[in-house]
């Protein structure tokens, strides 16, 4: 069964709808990458996803084994002041306090899983810097791990690549694709259509007109109306 | 000096004020971090006038413990502007502009017409600056202050990670399913509670300094939210210290020289910054 079943969904504030007539599927393992242009209801979207805004219309299912809070969230750097005293540890335990039910500390458990992600993004040199004190790439991994210590199955990325240089980009892509290899699904918000489709196995386009499908049908269609236009 | 000082500490009431001094100084260095990067410290000066209008009412009407009224009121306009602030068309900024100074206008206004004492411009001098009230406090007052330090502090410690995850990024502990707005209440009723308790310290017009001093101080100083919360409340502790030890031996206002204190630190937490030290 999918883990994620959106049928007909709706969003939007009020009287203003931001998108419409979105139905979608997210199997395990899938790496679906969500396309749009500004404004097309992508963070919109995404926060339907996370629970933080309710659909308009239409239904948004789980799998019955997944809790929405399950899903690891990685956020625009923007949202986050720069110069929040917090070391790189802090960040990456506290995405662990998802888990807690009743619970105020951390866990070794916690701890060595905070540690594991650590590694596993790239940042084990990092562990006891500061945040203030890296660079764009880095918060993002950092962040990156803090998704990760969330994610149960599902990983959420917003935009990861916004603000990185070049080959900060690259190592990112990277370490989102090893990752997928590891078996986590991924479901990433991109502007950046080239390089994010390389990896990606499914397409959301949200616009004028929805699609969602495999990323070389959605290449195929985009030539043909491509060359249709010219 | 020192015989100056022993002679002082026969006096059971200088005693009680050196140690709930230091309670509060202790307890609103604590949320400090957290108000200055929420954005909420407006809040907290509006708060503080909201006190001053019900201490100025629980003033007339005679109560023996002031603390007992401006408590609940605090807490519940506390509450009033958070509400106001999540789902705000009116920007919240003016409606806390117009709550604290209505609140120092009416309680200006009560405390002259229905004067309790002879000397009103003392009564509000001292509420507002809190000249000598940390040692004019009633037993009740010195027991009350005490306790509900303490409990403001085991709530701080349990909650330490909570607080920094909602401070952090409330977005994703919203995600995460931590219900962020309980906790954006609990820092809210937190802050009420000190600003309240931090009233009889300081006076009504000098809380903010003292809540939000030591936290900009330990910024400069340290780079983690652990270490820059253990640093503002040592910080906040020796200068109130200072302050109390300081306005008893130069016969100086409690309250403007706690706050000098936290000033003069500040001060030399940049200089510290600028020429490298403490950078870890």
């Amino acid at each position: 069964m999918a883990l994620i079943t959106a049928d007909h969904l709706k969003l939007g504030y009020d009287s203003q709808i931001v998108a419409s007539d979105l139905s979608f599927t997210v199997e395990e393992g899938d790496y679906l990458c969500i396309i749009g242009e500004n404004g097309s209801g992508k963070t919109t979207l995404m926060k339907a996803l996370l629970g933080l805004h309710k659909p308009l219309e239409g239904s948004l299912e789980f799998a019955e084994d997944m809790d929405q809070n399950e899903i690891g969230y990685l956020p625009q750097q923007t949202v986050i002041q720069s110069d929040f005293p917090a070391s790189v540890r802090e960040i990456v335990l506290s995405g662990c306090q998802g888990h807690w039910r009743n619970r105020f500390f951390y866990s070794a458990e916690d701890r060595a899983t905070a540690k594991r992600y650590i590694e596993q993004v790239g940042i084990t040199d990092l562990a006891d810097k500061y945040y203030s004190d890296l660079s764009g790439g880095q918060k993002q991994r950092v962040l990156l791990a803090r998704a990760l210590c969330a994610a149960v199955k599902v990983l959420l990325l917003d935009e990861p690549i916004a603000g990185l240089d070049p080959s900060a980009s690259e190592n990112m892509y990277r370490v989102i694709k090893e990752l997928n290899g590891a078996g986590m699904t991924i479901i990433m918000i991109s502007h950046d259509l080239t390089s994010a489709l390389k990896d990606a196995n499914k397409v959301l386009h949200i616009g004028e007109t929805n699609y969602f499908g495999t990323v070389s049908e959605y290449l195929k269609v985009r030539t043909e109306d491509l060359g249709g236009a010219k | 000096m020192i015989q100056k000082l022993i002679m002082y500490f026969q006096f059971p009431f200088v005693r009680y004020a050196l140690i709930v001094g230091v309670l509060i100084a202790l307890c609103s260095s604590l949320l400090g971090v957290t108000l200055v990067l929420k954005r909420y410290s407006f809040i907290g000066d509006g708060l503080s006038h909201v006190a001053f209008g019900a201490m100025a009412v629980a003033a007339v009407m005679r109560f023996a413990s002031t603390t007992v009224v401006v408590l609940p009121v605090t807490v519940i306009c506390a509450i009033l502007l958070l509400r106001r602030g999540q789902n705000a068309k009116i920007h919240g900024d003016a409606a806390i502009a117009m709550l604290s100074v209505s609140a120092l206008a009416f309680g200006y206004m009560l405390m002259n017409v229905f004067s309790a004492s002879s000397n009103v411009s003392g009564d509000v001098c001292s509420t507002l600056f809190g000249s000598t009230s940390i040692l004019t406090l009633s037993k009740t007052d010195v027991w009350l202050c005490a306790v509900l330090a303490v409990v403001m502090l085991a709530l701080f410690v349990l909650l330490f990670n909570r607080i920094f995850a909602v401070t952090f990024d409330e977005t994703f502990a919203k995600a995460i399913g931590i219900n962020a707005d309980r906790y954006n209440l609990i820092i809210a009723i937190m802050i009420a509670v000190i600003i309240v308790l931090a009233m009889n310290l300081v006076g009504s017009l000098l809380i903010s300094a003292l809540v939000i001093f030591p936290a900009l101080s330990a910024m400069r100083l340290y780079r983690s939210f652990l270490k820059v919360t253990v640093c503002s409340g040592i910080l906040s502790v020796l200068c109130a210290l200072a302050g109390i030890l300081i306005s008893i031996l130069a016969g100086t206002p409690v309250g403007s020289t706690i706050v000098a204190a936290d000033a003069v630190v500040f001060l030399i937490c940049c200089v510290l910054k600028r020429i490298g030290v403490g950078t870890e």
